[in-house]
């Protein structure tokens, strides 16, 4: 960079009182990497994929090249401000630019340097490093499907057909201060990823609404999952263990609330956990073909709406009007369930819930939600609040509406 | 021109309205340049005011003081206040108040246009904030929400806070682009006679390519945001897949702005920062030429770079890798800048004034804007720093040191040349330590923040982040506390102080010097001769 600057500190500096002056120097301590300190950390946490621990070593070198820049440079201008002031009586000289071959042979040097800094030093190992990052496909051992909603994240396992929806757990007094923060506080969830240690995982990243971005800084790994779109990325994990991550992009009032957590187990145990997960799925699934009580619809309903929608439309249902409407009242909500041959009445309750409101925070829970869950929040909701519809819709209805 | 037909025009033009009338129609660049300033300052306040109520949110993990809602509206108000009628009004405040002094004119090309670009400002700074107000009162939820980028679909779901922001877009751009007008305007036709394209002052041709930048790239802003406003209320799907459209679209025609704001934000800083060390060097500006001639590659490139704003959105390997390389090449010519200003004062005979200390504040701090910037061009890294606070610290260091101390450099250099009294020295060099030191005490952990993990635009956060938090907010409380001594300083120094001289700092060249201080009403009665 201004390396060029050697060309008139060559005449002046004594390469032996430079040295200690840099000390002087604001900063350059501050950029040094691997300073870390147990309660102050000050680098990437500890690597656990390849590309992680790729990009925490171009991360390294990179600090160390521009630290020596900066240091360099400043130490020359600061070695400047000391000597050639005018309370010492420096007078000054009155050059406006290089005026000999010698001196533009200077000037040109440091800039074959910053190419050589920028095209090849940093950029040759980026290139490399961006090739193994984008390349996906190769010898992937399995597919996690990762859908970002507001404001949870939806895991498939497309070959083994499970799926769930991964929230927030910290309880909602952690957050407002009533009570005491746990250790993993707005990093912790319901249902983490599980994912195999050795193997390659292709992601693929979807969103629901709005941008979302999937992030695990010890993966290094950060991807945007695009409304409409397919994107990809792929992680090797090396080490068992519990990995914690943030939605990154903007996404909303809850954007601070949608963590990532991934369990990373040695294979066998993540075999046996997936059959567990299908086992639940079928439980789940054949619930829908039995008729359930009100009273059951009801347990269900509250828990489901504890997760999935009291995040906007709040525990009490009155919402946070106008960009999160109040069900309780609602005239949506007490419209009428169906019409008079079972069918979705455009814009009615049934309606909202399985396919959302185009423009707006109110998603589609059509595709996250299983029918039992459906039928449940959809009958808890008439039924709460100060709501008084008194009706129900049945699992098995909720199949047939599909 | 001769005395005897230049008195009786002058006494008419001596007679202006006074009060409100004459800051509302007035056409005189100064007074114009004046109220671009003193709106600046105010802004700088209120969108400062905005910040410290975040940092003071973020100063202990948990909700405290706000609910998220309004917390992202605060952080995206913020940065469109600072962006837009903080920062660009003081650099037009400048270029209205120093071209004609420095290029030899009588005033501005387009006087009356020049009025309307003010006044088109305070509405437009009145509709972003507006929606502040009606929610208290129950109008509609607030404020934007989603950052200043305004990133589609979220944009396309927020409520009417993004129409204001619209709108005031819109006026701020339009704004902007008469400014820009004038000023090429002015540049290319006012100049004294002998005075050169190549003789003209660093602090014009910094703007020039400014306000051909502008010209260029305010037209895409606006055409996005008018998508955006078709897609929220007339049934268009530019940025919706379902019907056709592409989010990331939205992306690639904001950044296409975006990027090269970042330039129109520093251009005129590092027109006006030769100027300065020349001056308190007491030695003639290094390599005129080659920082001219940097400045044009600096703004040929910052439009092909765009889109490294997004590298995690999903671009191909191609375009990541081409991407990345330009964004590099922009280093050389900023390499060739730091070079001449360090080279400027080689060998000079320094003092150091306030001008100056923010000066040197500025070069090194914006050198940490600069490397970190050619870190965060690379692709591979960026995954890890991109989203977050190490990207708030980078950006501040570029444009709180790079734009922010840069416009108080010139504050303090032009300030006797516009008053004709002096600031207090004292009080100036005070609010340079607090500022340097609080600066770097607010953001020097954030860059700690972003590589141990932690997200950008979250109103709460996890434990292990609550040091570095809870110390940048300190900082950026004295931050802000100090700049009420600018504020102080300002005031008492356009309201009295010792008498300026013509020439004001020993070491100073060039016309602007050899008029009064302050200049009279009409600069340049009779242009001078530029040998």
């Amino acid at each position: 960079m201004a390396c060029r600057v050697f060309q008139y500190a060559q005449r002046k500096i004594e390469e032996r009182s430079i040295v200690p002056r840099m000390a002087g120097c604001i900063l350059p301590a501050v950029l040094l990497p691997g300073l870390a300190d147990a309660a102050y950390n000050i680098n990437f946490p500890d690597p656990v994929t390849p590309i992680a621990r790729e990009t925490l070593h171009i991360h390294n070198e990179f600090m160390l090249v521009i630290t020596v820049l900066f240091v360099v440079v400043f130490a020359i201008m600061i070695y400047s401000m000391i000597r050639h002031r005018k309370s010492i009586g420096h007078q000054p000289a009155s050059f406006t630019g290089p005026n000999s071959k010698l001196q533009w042979l200077w000037a040109l040097i440091p800039f074959a340097i910053l190419l050589f800094i920028d095209f090849i030093l940093m950029g040759i190992p980026a290139v490399n490093a961006i090739i193994e990052m984008e390349d996906t496909k190769t010898r992937a051992d399995m597919v996690l499907k990762v859908t970002g909603m507001q404001w949870k994240w939806q895991y498939e396992y497309p070959e083994a057909g499970v799926k769930y929806i991964s929230t927030l757990a910290t309880p909602r007094e952690q957050i407002n201060n009533a009570e005491a923060k746990g250790e993993h506080y707005l990093l912790e969830v319901d249902n983490p990823v599980v994912l195999p240690v050795g193997k390659k995982v292709r992601i693929l990243l979807t969103s629901t609404d709005v941008i979302h971005t999937w992030w695990v800084p010890q993966f290094g790994v950060k991807r945007d999952a695009i409304p409409g779109f397919l994107r990809e990325t792929w992680v090797k994990i090396e080490k068992p263990g519990i990995y914690r991550g943030q939605c990154a992009e903007l996404c909303g009032k809850d954007h601070g609330f949608m963590p990532v957590v991934v369990h990373a187990v040695p294979e066998p145990e993540y075999l046996a956990w997936l059959e567990e997960k299908k086992a639940e799925a079928k439980a789940a699934s054949g619930g829908a073909d039995r008729t359930w009580s009100s009273e059951e619809l009801l347990a269900k309903g509250q828990d489901v709406y504890g997760k999935q929608c009291a995040a906007c439309h709040q525990p009490n249902g009155l919402g946070l009007p106008p960009a999160f409407p109040a069900l309780s009242g609602s005239p949506v909500v007490n419209g009428p369930l169906l019409d008079k041959d079972g069918k979705i009445i455009k814009d009615s309750h049934v309606d909202r819930v399985l396919n959302g409101k185009a423009g707006t925070a109110m998603q589609a829970f059509r595709n996250t939600l299983s029918d039992v869950e459906l039928a449940a929040v959809i009958t808890y909701e008439r039924n709460s609040f100060g709501n008084h519809r008194g009706d129900m819709i049945q699992p098995a209805q909720i199949k047939s509406l599909r | 021109m001769s005395a005897t037909t230049t008195l009786p025009v002058e006494r008419h033009h001596e007679s202006h309205p006074g009060g409100l009338v004459r800051w509302l129609t007035t056409t005189n660049h100064k007074d114009i340049g004046t109220m671009y300033l003193t709106f600046s300052l105010i802004m700088f306040f209120i969108g400062g005011l905005m910040i410290l109520a975040v940092r003071a949110e973020l100063f202990q993990p948990g909700l405290q003081l706000m609910k998220p809602e309004f917390f992202n509206q605060l952080i995206g108000v913020h940065a469109l206040v600072m962006i837009f009628a903080a920062l660009m009004p003081a650099a037009t405040g400048f270029a209205n108040w120093m071209i004609p002094l420095m290029i030899g004119a009588p005033d501005m090309a387009l006087p009356r246009l020049n009025n309307w670009g003010f006044w088109l400002l305070p509405p437009a700074a009145f509709l972003l904030t507006l929606p502040f107000t009606l929610a208290l009162f129950g109008v509609g939820d607030g404020a934007i929400a989603t950052g200043w980028t305004f990133y589609a679909p979220l944009s396309v779901q927020g409520g009417m806070g993004v129409d204001f922001a619209i709108l005031a877009v819109h006026i701020l751009g339009i704004s902007s682009i008469m400014g820009s007008i004038n000023i090429i305007v002015t540049i290319f036709n006012m100049r004294a006679p002998g005075m050169t394209m190549m003789k003209l002052p660093l602090f014009a041709w910094g703007w020039l390519i400014t306000a051909f930048l502008l010209i260029a790239t305010l037209p895409v802003l606006a055409g996005a945001v008018t998508m955006l406003l078709t897609d929220r209320h007339f049934g268009t799907h530019f940025f919706d897949a379902g019907g056709g459209g592409d989010p990331i679209l939205f992306q690639h025609l904001f950044w296409f702005f975006g990027h090269p704001e970042v330039y129109i934000l520093l251009l005129p800083v590092w027109g006006l920062i030769p100027h300065v060390l020349s001056t308190f060097s007491r030695k003639p500006t290094y390599g005129y030429k080659a920082q001219v001639y940097s400045f044009i590659a600096i703004g040929l490139l910052s439009v092909i770079v765009w889109a490294h704003h997004f590298f995690t959105a999903g671009l191909p390997v191609p375009a990541l890798i081409y991407f990345m390389f330009s964004t590099m090449a922009i280093s050389l010519p900023l390499a060739v800048l730091f070079f001449c200003w360090i080279a400027t004062m080689w060998r000079g005979a320094m003092t150091f004034e306030t001008p100056m200390l923010f000066a040197i504040g500025f070069i090194v701090l914006f050198g940490i804007a600069g490397l970190t910037g050619l870190i965060l061009a690379d692709v591979a890294a960026d995954a890890q720093y991109h989203h977050s606070y190490f990207v708030v610290a980078h950006f501040h260091y570029a444009l709180f040191a790079g734009g922010i101390m840069g416009v108080m450099t010139g504050v303090y250099y032009w300030l006797p040349k516009w008053t004709g009294h002096m600031y207090n020295e004292r009080l100036g060099k005070l609010h340079f330590w607090l500022t340097v030191v609080s600066f770097n005490l607010t953001f020097i952990p954030q860059f700690f923040l972003g590589l141990a993990g932690m997200p950008r635009r979250i109103p709460d956060y996890a434990l292990q982040f609550s040091e570095f938090n809870a110390i940048s907010t300190v900082g950026a409380f004295i931050l802000g506390l100090s700049q009420l001594i600018f504020a102080w300083n300002v005031w008492a120094c356009i309201r009295g102080g010792s008498k300026a001289t013509a020439r004001v700092w020993e070491g100073s060249e060039g016309l602007e010097w050899e008029l009064s201080s302050p200049p009279p009403h009409h600069s340049w009665e009779v242009q001078p001769q530029v040998r």
